[in-house]
């Protein structure tokens, strides 16, 4: 028995101790092979089904701290136990059925929500060889699986028969199915720079963290993940002093707890992929030796990012419904288009050798240009928005307003 | 590979026994089962819901909805490029951009015909 393994491959030494216990014990080798899969994959979901008890935990403490509250801090230490009794309690509620209900839609809806957030778990990479599994089309399998989300959502408030949750509903159709366009326009800037969709081929590719050679598609990324998650500001699909709770006003028991399960866990599975796809995931010192510590970094990085979701929480009152569509069809939409073109331009000059912080160092000079002419195009815009307005008061204010418009592009070669 | 996927299928399998055992727990065995026709009616204002519940909706929602399937069904084409990146010619990244222009074009248009305006 080697122990230094232990060290450098955790997983193939546990599955290796483990398929010689099985044929041990007269087990064929295939058998074997499909239990540890079995086993692996149990351990990895009940992971993400128990991690979201620890997460309520932490977000309602964290927030307590920011509203100047204690937050929860009786049951066990530091009410760490808060979360598993609130869950023993809501097992032993009551399951209601709303009369008219669509009775298959409305059972499935809290299930298809929590499936839709674990199954990203299969491909994330805790450490280089600490991985579910590593398929060659990671990225485009988390865009697929992670829209099952908002199928739920649309479920769940269709089927509850109640005009509010209907209302919820609806929004999420404006909201998160609009959100979607720039999420994976933004993801595929990582995958043009890794050139490949596996999510360990992207960490790899990092020897430059992707927040520097594409910071605009990070950030588009991370808002548009807190948009899809639909928690404050972007929580009109269950804006409690609107529409009450929307799509869960019906859900009693479990199945509303699933529902929170799915939501928390969603919301650290954005702080998880914005580690992955543009904070160098696992990457560390001494990280490729010691997995440990590349889970470590990956939690730590993850954290960070699951951070700064509950304090835009904390921060942020919620948008209004023309607000959130325009910022994302008149604004998150178009950069992230011109962040995709910038991209594969200003890769492809890059002589092929070049140095990796060379390769970062132009990449970032062209995010840099593009977020100058968007800056330069909305300013332009809002001078023009300006104008109208002052033109509508004072007589002649309109024809001024439109020689500064021809004015505008003829000065921008200048600048 | 095989392998990779067939991970995957159990996983999804897994991912729906998980949450799935908890409402079956809930809803047979621990929770109470004494439901009554109020208590199962629609939550409101506390007086009975008036009409059917699934109305006609808003036409702005179908229209939001019918610009994303535009979208993301131009961007899966975006995926396959993407990876092929490294081996393709500037000639492909010019013919590409291209495409994303031609896809900008179509936001320009729903844009200008009023379609992205909430009312």
């Amino acid at each position: 028995m080697d122990f230094s393994q232990l060290l450098s491959d955790p997983i193939g030494f546990i599955a290796g101790l483990l398929t010689g216990l099985l044929t041990g014990i007269g087990i064929p080798e295939p058998a074997a092979r499909v239990v540890l899969m079995v086993i692996g994959v149990i351990v990895v979901a009940s992971f993400c089904l128990v991690f979201p008890l620890f997460l309520i935990w932490f977000e309602r403490r964290i927030v307590a701290r920011m509203q100047d509250r204690m937050g929860p801090n009786r049951v066990g230490p530091q009410g760490l136990l808060q979360t598993i009794a609130d869950a023993l309690k809501l097992l032993t509620k009551e399951d209601i059925t709303p009369i008219g209900a669509d009775k298959i839609a409305y059972n499935i809806a809290p299930v298809l929500a929590v499936v839709a957030v674990i199954s990203i778990w299969a491909v994330i990479p805790f450490a280089h060889n600490i991985v579910g599994t590593d398929v060659n089309v990671g990225a485009l399998y988390i865009v697929s699986v992670g829209s099952l989300g908002t199928l739920a959502i649309m479920l769940g408030g269709w089927a509850s028969n109640n005009k509010y949750a209907l209302l919820g509903a609806f929004r999420t159709v404006a909201q998160l199915v609009s959100y979607e366009v720039p999420m994976i326009l933004s993801l595929l800037v990582p995958v043009i720079l890794a050139r490949s969709m596996g999510m360990n081929d992207i960490v790899r590719a990092q020897e430059v963290w992707f927040l520097v050679s594409a910071p605009i598609a990070a950030l588009i990324f991370f808002a548009s993940s807190v948009a899809e998650v639909g928690r404050t500001p972007f929580d009109l699909l269950e804006a409690e002093s609107e529409i009450v709770a929307g799509f869960h006003i019906e859900y009693s028991g479990m199945k509303f707890a699933m529902f929170f399960v799915a939501e928390f866990m969603h919301a650290f599975t954005v702080g998880a992929l914005t580690a992955i796809l543009f904070l160098g995931g696992w990457r560390g010192p001494f990280a490729e030796q010691y997995p440990i510590l590349g889970v470590i970094y990956f939690m730590l990085k993850a954290f960070a990012g699951y951070f700064f979701v509950i304090l835009l929480r904390a921060t942020l009152p919620r948008i209004r419904i023309d607000h959130m569509l325009d910022l994302n069809w008149k604004f998150l939409t178009p950069v992230s288009l011109g962040a995709v073109v910038f991209t594969i331009v200003a890769d492809k000059l890059i002589p092929l050798g070049a140095a990796p912080w060379f390769r970062a160092g132009v990449l970032f000079l062209a995010n840099l240009l593009l977020g100058w002419i968007t800056f330069w195009l909305l300013s332009g815009s809002a001078r023009r928005m300006r104008q109208a307005e002052e033109g509508g008061e004072a007589g002649h204010g309109e024809e001024h307003g439109g020689q500064a418009e021809e004015h505008a592009p003829a000065h921008a070669p200048a600048h | 590979m095989l392998n990779d996927w067939a991970f995957i299928g159990l996983f999804l399998i897994m991912a729906a026994i998980f949450p799935g055992a908890p409402i079956v727990l809930n809803s047979l065995i621990f929770g109470p089962k004494k439901s009554n026709p109020v208590k199962n009616s629609a939550y409101e204002c506390g007086i009975e819901t008036v009409g059917d519940t699934w109305v006609q909706f808003k036409v702005q929602y179908y229209i939001f909805a019918l610009v994303f399937v535009v979208f993301d069904v131009e961007t899966v084409f975006l995926f396959p490029f993407a990876v092929a990146f490294g081996q393709v010619g500037l000639f492909a990244v010019v013919e590409v951009v291209f495409f994303i222009l031609i896809l900008a074009a179509a936001l320009v248009y729903a844009w200008r015909k009023g379609a992205l305006q909430w009312v």
